[in-house]
């Protein structure tokens, strides 16, 4: 499982922070996503699948 | 085309928009059947324009992100929300009615403001404000108007200690802004609220700090945005408008309705007090079902849309109806049922795309600290007055009820 984020689309609503706090953080400065583990372990996937749901600027993919 | 032809067909013709509803906690029963039979509707609004009400939860997601749906307020036929709403917009532009790259340069100088982790720090200050009004209506004694002594209280103290602005002006913008948002008010009102709220106040309140600078949100765009001049003075005046009007009102109605909710759900209410865990989903919940902004977001096509074997044509308004699409049986089982422990938090509550809630990490923050505190010291929280009784906000653009009386066991 491979995550992938698009930090020019993040909005900074904070909802994969959220969703799955282990995987995604946000930049002190501007809100903007940071990924944590780009490859997190399979049982953290339903949070994933969470945090692509919730977020509002479609930034966050994932890769099998 | 005759009358009868008219009446015979549900759903000939244009409706008047927005629709009354029947009961204060549930969107107008018409949005359900629309949602059914008719998911895109032409409605007509107030200013006699035509324009798409959306009412699924797929479609409103789908158009919220798409590219060719613009929320630029001043393009011709935008569906405007209420005149006050669209003379501030037009005088004091803020980042809430630009698109893509305009909207992303003037939200990102707030982003960092409202970040999950920023927001964590301000836990203790928002249970302290809490604890103290729970003091105050405890030693009074019933009955209280939770309103006024509680869930407008907390996010009007949060807001003015976010962005520096004094506690006692408190009645002065709080009235402005019910003005403004108001459907009824009529322009010539809206404009000199407008005009006394951020020609005048937020104007000197920005030149204050710029003055002397204090630590906090006002001061930081004026020293790191307005100084160097990445914004001008009136974009600064429309964002602090935004923040000051959006950050107070939308928590506290919600926080309000919510607290009906549960009221008029006692098993609900009981299943929550019984355990306090279920805070959380609680608050998601309440955002699911309420939803304070009630008539939609507004939106307008840059180009033809396709969409559910429609097409929607360049320049054509669009009333994404989230309040409708938070009630769709297809996203939530059981819509329109008020259930504690279902996973709600994909709930629009809080809109979709990328004009989504900037302040919800603080929104949810006042309301899974106020529910939860209210209804563990004060278990036994009643209504004083039948629901039927009391009075909402139903022509404003941000959905409430002005006074919810309550008593207890004392």
């Amino acid at each position: 499982m491979r995550v992938l984020i698009e930090q020019a689309r993040c909005c900074g609503a904070g909802q994969c922070v959220l969703a799955a706090p282990d995987i995604f953080d946000q930049r002190e400065e501007d809100g903007i996503v940071i990924l944590l583990q780009e490859n997190p372990p399979e049982e953290s996937r339903a949070d994933v699948l969470q945090a692509i749901k919730v977020c509002p600027a479609l930034a966050i993919r994932l890769e099998d | 085309m005759s009358e009868s032809a008219v009446t015979s067909c549900p759903f000939s013709g244009t409706r008047e928009y927005p629709i009354k509803r029947s009961n204060p906690l549930d969107p107008a029963p018409e949005l359900a059947e629309m949602r059914a039979a008719e998911p895109f509707a032409k409605v007509r609004l107030w200013t006699g324009q035509d324009a798409w009400l959306v009412t699924r939860y797929d479609d409103v997601r789908k158009l919220l992100t798409d590219p060719r749906v613009s929320a630029d307020n001043t393009l011709p036929n935008f569906p405007g929300a209420t005149p006050g709403m669209l003379a501030v917009r037009t005088k004091y532009p803020s980042f809430i009615t630009m698109d893509v790259p305009e909207h992303t340069q003037f939200r990102r100088m707030l982003t960092g403001e409202f970040a999950v982790k920023k927001i964590e720090a301000l836990k203790p200050r928002i249970q302290q404000v809490v604890d103290e009004r729970i003091d105050a209506i405890l030693a009074k004694g019933p009955p209280s108007d939770i309103v006024r002594d509680l869930t407008l209280a907390l996010p009007i103290t949060m807001i003015c200690d976010l962005l520096g602005v004094p506690y006692e002006d408190q009645d002065f913008f709080h009235a402005k802004a019910d003005l403004i948002t108001d459907s009824r008010t009529p322009p010539d009102v809206s404009s000199k609220a407008i005009q006394e709220l951020c020609d005048v106040y937020i104007a000197g309140l920005i030149e204050r700090k710029n003055l002397s600078p204090t630590d906090d949100l006002l001061s930081r765009l004026v020293v790191n945005q307005l100084r160097p001049g990445h914004l001008t003075p009136i974009q600064l005046i429309g964002i602090a408008r935004l923040l000051l009007i959006a950050g107070h009102d939308t928590s506290a109605h919600t926080m309000s309705l919510g607290i009906l909710a549960l009221l008029e759900n006692p098993e609900q209410k009981q299943a929550l007090i019984d355990d306090p865990t279920l805070i959380n989903s609680t608050v998601e919940e309440i955002l699911r079902y309420v939803d304070v902004t009630h008539n939609g977001r507004r939106r307008i096509a840059t180009a033809d849309i396709e969409i559910g074997g429609h097409v929607i044509r360049k320049g054509e308004g669009i009333i994404a109806h989230n309040a409708a699409a938070n009630r769709d049986a297809d996203a939530f089982p059981d819509a329109d049922k008020f259930r504690i422990q279902r996973d709600a938090r994909h709930h629009i509550a809080f809109g979709y795309g990328i004009h989504q809630c900037l302040g919800q990490p603080l929104a949810r923050a006042e309301l899974q600290i106020l529910i939860g505190t209210l209804f563990r010291r004060i278990p036994s929280l009643a209504l004083a007055a039948p629901i039927s009784s009391l009075e909402f906000k139903e022509t404003s653009f941000v959905y409430g009820v002005e006074r919810i009386p309550v008593t207890w066991e004392s």
